[in-house]
This record gives structure tokens, sequence and C-alpha cells, in this order.
């Protein structure tokens, strides 16, 4: 009761991260439906990013203050990331419009390995840790076996954080023009475009608000583990677009259910049967959802246009 | 996904100004802007270990560098396109009367010459190898990059088959490429069964994973199958990396077998390779019997290739490739189309593996990774997907030219003695993918001869087929 306990704490902690990579996903796809591979890859530099900052903060400017120094960090992250996701929407995707339909999918795999090598190549390839930055636990309560339940502080700020973020997102999408842009060009792009919508515009804003939800995700995978290398994006990536297709591609509830069911399936696996598999159980889900279930739980069913 | 064209503005009084450089020096100037501010912090601060700690060490030199180079290109550009673009404008004298008329190209010309041209230097590339260095123990890394791009060549010819020909993007092909070589090492390590019995086993039990992987997933539509081939991929190298019992795990299994002269060992003894034929004994007499093993395999999967192409069977793969609902409403079985030709390419996978396992003598999960699958891709992509030639130059540039950069000492004088261009290889396999899709998605050699000709030969250039959205 007491493990289970705690690793629902902890599943949903991870959970959190993975759903808010799995909106970026789900986000692009609905919008230009394409699998946006390189989008693991963009939280593995947000990651980075977030460390040298987190580094210059605390070891140059002399920050003492760690929520502070979370705050500056965070902001810096989305914003650069959010550029980083802008460049690459507009040097390896926009082209590709109205180009052969694997196209899209190629060049996302070719910007995934230019970023995980570009990361490689310019800040080496080995782990890179930092010293924790936020340690207390709060006891929830104490088992029958003298087993602790806890939740540490970094647990709470994580899920804090997602539900804040995730609730101005929402306000974002379902009641500004712009969510509205974006819902309508995810309907029609063309009749979006004679509308008078500056589709491509709505796209590129699309991917930056993906980007930046990815580098809150990538500062607090940092917070979290508080170590990161440069081949970190590809398996959080591969697990967060599993959590966007289980939550039904194309929808934003969606992704964030999804992201919670897998974080928990996959910490629930490793205290119960296996933590060697625990991927293994991750891209199972995957083939298992996309073959037997393919619009996933809250998605639509797809239909085939001619 | 149609884009739709209302949103492109097509500048139409740029043509009539030559260049405005003011426009483009602005143009440029924020191009150099956006690089800075990607360059910070990822290139400009790089973190440093010492002892538990990390600390950083400024760049902004190297910033500068390429905020500068970005400038530069982007102005270059400007330039290019606007000259282009006035050179465009002025109407020649024969324009839009003439016909368009496919004539045979350039390229078939070429290629018939071509072929035959790779084909002798790839038979002949160990004597002259061995006549220009001189003797059989100094040709040694020569002819072992042979055998290296030839194992990719052959990779790609397979992986062609599924990607190039039936348009089906495979992102786990690496999994066979695993299986085949954890056959042979399995099978020869624990039965004892020569290379020759096991190689015909390698390829039917890959193929007999592709069926099984491929079934379910085959109905998906192209960006879920790849997606779920990934995740097989991913799967395959998880088992093998945890199930120590059969792959003795991460640490893989050494001492496989070596391969024999159908039967005769490469050994310096009496029944030896050497001693029957009287020659002196050399170690190379393997590397170079490797050599043209694999060579002999690649051929065949180009010749199976080449030969099925003219069959029903290929020509449903391409039509496959162009429109899946139009094959559909023709009656083409799509899932037996599909599934032939993943277990084709699953095949020559499977045989590319167990050469691997035998080349090697040793076999680790590590060795089939996600990137494998992805330089593979690249090859095929690079190489103009469904072309056998392009997929051919495509490995030997991808894989032979990082190696041969890495050779050059002028290279080193120039960026620091330091410098390894093998780890900026997958960089630029990145850049290069994005690259091709953006200009040239139809790969380095987009023309193909036609698979089936009517009454008359013409050529099909890339502009002139458009792939459906099926």
């Amino acid at each position: 009761m007491e493990i289970f306990v705690q690793q629902l704490i902890n599943g949903l902690t991870l959970g959190s991260i993975y759903g808010l990579i799995a909106i970026g996903y789900t986000m692009v796809f609905g919008i230009i439906g394409m699998v946006n591979f390189a989008h693991g890859d963009v939280f593995m530099l947000s990651a980075f990013i977030a460390l040298i900052f987190f580094l210059i903060l605390t070891t140059w400017l002399g920050i003492s203050s760690i929520a502070l120094a979370l705050l500056i960090v965070l902001i810096v992250a989305m914003v650069l990331t959010s550029l980083w996701g802008w460049a690459i929407e507009r040097i390896a995707y926009r082209p590709l419009r109205g180009s052969f339909r694997l196209a899209p999918l190629i060049s996302a795999i070719g910007v995934s390995i230019f970023l995980a090598n570009f990361v490689q190549v310019a800040q080496g390839a080995r782990n890179k840790p930092i010293p924790p930055m936020v340690q207390d636990v709060i006891v929830l309560f104490q088992g029958a076996s003298g087993y602790n339940v806890a939740i540490s502080y970094k647990q709470i700020i994580i899920m804090a954080v997602t539900a804040v973020l995730l609730t101005i997102f929402w306000y974002l999408v379902q009641k500004t023009s712009l969510g509205r842009a974006q819902r309508a060009c995810e309907q029609d792009r063309k009749m979006a475009s004679l509308l008078g919508i500056n589709v491509d515009r709505t796209i590129s804003l699309t991917f930056v608000i993906g980007a930046a939800l990815a580098s809150v995700a990538g500062t607090m995978y940092l917070l979290y583990y508080g170590v990161v290398s440069f081949n970190d994006g590809f398996v959080p990536g591969v697990k967060a677009f599993t959590a966007a297709v289980l939550g039904g591609i194309g929808s934003l509830p969606g992704a964030v259910l999804g992201g919670l069911i897998i974080g928990l399936i996959e910490t629930f696996w490793s205290a119960y049967f296996s933590i060697e598999y625990k991927d293994v159980a991750a891209f199972s889900i995957l083939a298992i959802v996309l073959i037997f279930m393919p619009s996933g739980i809250l998605g639509r069913p797809e239909v085939e246009k001619v | 996904m149609n884009a739709p064209s209302i949103t492109t503005t097509a500048p139409t009084d740029a043509v009539t100004r030559r260049f405005d450089l003011a426009a483009a020096l602005k143009d440029s100037g924020k191009s150099a802007l956006i690089t800075l501010g990607l360059a910070i912090p990822i290139l400009s601060y790089r973190t440093e270990q010492s002892g538990a700690d990390l600390f950083l060490s400024q760049r902004w030199g190297l910033v500068a560098i390429m905020c500068a180079l970005v400038f530069g290109l982007r102005l270059f550009l400007h330039a290019f396109t606007a000259t282009k673009a006035y050179r465009q404008a002025t109407p020649s004298a024969h324009q839009a009367t003439e016909p368009v008329h496919a004539e045979p190209s350039a390229f078939q010309h070429v290629s018939k010459f071509a072929i035959p041209f790779f084909l002798g230097i790839a038979l002949a590339f160990p004597f002259l190898i061995v006549m220009i260095q001189g003797g059989l123990g100094e040709s040694r890394y020569w002819i072992d990059l042979g055998v290296l791009i030839l194992t990719y060549v052959m990779l790609g010819w397979g992986l062609n088959i599924v990607v190039g020909l039936a348009g089906l993007l495979d992102l786990g092909y690496v999994a066979f490429y695993a299986v085949g070589a954890y056959s042979y090492a399995l099978l020869s390590t624990t039965f004892g069964l020569s290379f020759w019995i096991c190689l015909p086993l390698a390829g039917i039990l890959a193929a007999m994973w592709g069926i099984i992987l491929g079934f379910p997933v085959l109905r998906l539509r192209g960006d879920y199958l790849a997606i779920v081939t990934l995740a097989f991929g991913e799967i395959i190298r998880l088992v093998l990396i945890n199930w120590v019992d059969l792959t003795n795990g991460g640490a893989g299994i050494s001492s496989i077998p070596r391969a024999t002269f159908f039967g005769i060992p490469f050994t310096n003894d009496e029944g030896g390779f050497a001693n029957l034929f009287g020659l002196e004994f050399h170690t190379m007499h393997r590397g170079i019997f490797l050599y043209y093993l694999i060579l002999g395999l690649a051929l065949l999967t180009n010749f199976v290739t080449m030969r099925l192409r003219k069959l029903p069977v290929g020509r449903a793969w391409e039509a496959l490739r162009e429109d899946e609902i139009a094959c559909r409403s023709l009656g083409i079985n799509t899932t037996n189309t599909k599934l032939t030709a993943f277990a084709l390419g699953a095949m020559f996978g499977g045989f590319a593996g167990s050469f691997f396992a035998v080349r090697q003598g040793f076999v680790s999960p590590e060795s089939f990774n996600f990137l494998e699958s992805a330089i593979i891709l690249a090859i095929v992509v690079l190489g103009g997907m469904g072309s056998q030639i392009g997929v051919a130059i495509a490995a030997i540039v991808l894989v032979g030219g990082p190696e041969i950069l890495r050779n050059l000492t002028f290279l080193q004088a120039v960026f620091g003695a330091g410098f390894d261009p093998n780890e900026y290889r997958l960089l630029l396999f990145g850049i290069g993918m994005v690259a091709m899709m953006v200009w040239r998605p139809r790969g380095l050699i987009s023309e193909r001869e036609p698979s089936v000709i009517l009454k008359e030969r013409k050529a099909i250039s890339g502009s002139l087929v458009k792939e459906g959205h099926g």
C-alpha cells in the first residue's frame, strides 16, 4: 500500500513531464499532420539550455535563492527553446509543405540527428550532473512497516508548474484569437487561409508553443533527475509520442492524460515487474495502441480523404 | 498535405529590380541575429567537468564566426537568387513554344558506361589496392574500408526495397540486421553450424521476423508505420540487452567462428587455404575473401531487386508507393504486397547481419541501435529513393568519406590537432537529410529507368512525377 502510494506520486510526476512533451507532438500533428520526430531532441536541448543558465546564475551571478534562479531559468529556457522551435520549422519543415508525404518525417529525423550530435559536439558526450537544487521532502504518512511515503518539494514544483502552464495554455487555445486560428487551420487549412488567417504564422506559433512547453519539461527533467546527456532526447521523446498516441493524437487533454498514464505505467512496471524492461513496456504500448486503437482514448477516428 | 498556394506571396516586383542590397543586408543581418540567439547558450558556453562540479568556459569567438558565416551565406544566397530571377524574367526566344519532350537524359547515357565501370572497379579493388600499396599487409586498411562500405551498400539496397520501391518508411531496419547477426552467432556457437548453412537460415529467420512484425503494422499509414517499426527495433535491441541467458546481454557474444573458404579454413597449417592453393600464408587472405563475399551478397541483392522490379510484385510495389488508394481500387492486395517487400528487405538485412557477425567475430546489442537504422535510411534517402546506383554512391560518400577525411593531415592543421571528422559525421548526416528533403526530395539521382516500357523508352524525370498522398 505504501509502495503503491509512493509509486503513484512518482508516476504522476514523471507523467507530467511526458504530458508536457506530448502536447508538442499532438499539436503539430493536429495542424500539419506530421510526426515531429525532433521534438524529443528539442526537449533535450532545452534541458541543456536550462543547465547552462542555472550554472551562470548560481556560479557567476551568485544568485542564492533557488526559487528565483529556477524562475529565471524557466523563462530564459522557454524563450530560447521557442527560438529553436521556430527556426527548425522555418528551415526544415516549411519548405516541405506540398512535398511527398514522407518528406517531413525524414526531414524531422534529420533534425533529430542534427540536434543530438550538435549538442554532443558543442557540449561533450559525458553526462552533465548539477548539484541537487531542492532536496527537502514532506513525509505524508508512515506505513506499518516503517516505510515513509514522501512527496518531495521537487515533485510538488513539477506538478504545480505543469498544472499552471497547462491552464495558461488551455486558455490560450480555447479563448484567444490565436487559439481559434490554430483550431481553424487544424480543420481546414485552405479555408482558413481564404478567411484571412495567416496559416504559415499560425503553424510557426504552434511550433513555438510546443517548444516552449518542451522547454518547461526539459527544465523540470533537469530539476528532477539532476543530470542530462546529449542522447536523453530519444527515449523520453518516443515515450511522449506514445502518450500523445495513447491519448488520441490531435487531442490536447488526451496528450496530458496519455502522459500521466504512461508515467504511471512506467513507474509501476519498474516497481512491480522489472526495471530492465520498462522501456520495452513503453514501446510495446506504442505498438499495441497504434495497431489496435489508432485513434487513442480521446481522439477522433481518422477519416481518409481521397 | 496540399499547401495552399495562396499563402505564399509571389515577389513579382522583386524581379524588376535586379538586386536590392539594402533589403538583402537587412535580411542577412536578421539571420545572423537569429543565429546568435540560437547559439546562446549552447554554443557560447561549454560545460566542463572538474571533479564533481561543472564549470563553464566561454567561446564567443566561435559564435562570432558562426554568425558571420550565416550572414555571408545569406547575402550570397540573395545575390544568387536575384540574378537567377532576373535571368528567368528575361524571356528566351524558344521558351514555352517547345513541347515537353522527355529525351533520354544525360544521366542515362552516363549510366550505360558508369555501371560496368563501377562494377569493374569493385571487382578489381583488392588487386588494385595491393598493387598500389605494394603488399597485402599494407592494404589491410583499404580492404577493410571496402568491406565496410559494401556492407552499407548492401544494407542500403536491402532497405531500398522497403523504402525506395514500396514506399514504406522503416525506421527499425537494424532489427533485422541484428536478427541475422545473432542468428549466425547463436547457431554457430551452440550448434557448430558453418557459415554457409547459417547464411540462408539467418535470411529466413530475418524474413520471418519481418513477416511477424510486419503483419500487424502494415495497414498503418506512413508515419505511424515508421514509428512502430522504430519501436520494434528498439524492443529487439532491449531484449537482446536484457535476455542475458540467451544473448549474454550487453557483453555480447564473442569467439564466433570465422569464415572459411567453403569449408577450408584460413589457417597457417596443413589443409589451410594458403597451403592448399600453394600460396604463402597471410592473414589478409581472409580479408580479401570477405571482400568478395560481401560484394557477392550485395550484387545478389541488387540483382534480385532489379529482377523483382520487372515482376508484377515489383510493379505493385512502385504503384503502391505512388498511390496506395489507387492500388487498392485496382484490386492489388496491399497487405501482401507490402509484406513481401518487408520480408524481402528483412531477408537481405539478415544476410548482411550474418556477414557482419562472421566478419567481426563478435556481436553486441550496441551495434544495432537506432542510429544505425538512421544511417542506413540516410544512405537510401540521399541516394535517391529507389535508385540502385544512387544508394551505392551515397554509401561510398557517407561511410567512406569521413574515413578518408580523417586521414587528411592538412585538415588537422586547419582545425587543430584533435580534429576528428567522425565526430561531425552524424551532424552532417542530419543536415544532409534535411537539405535533401528541401532541395531534392527525390534524391541525388532522381531520374530512373522506368520499370515497364510501353513501346519506346522515355526518361522519367523527378519533376514529371508527382507522388500521391495515399
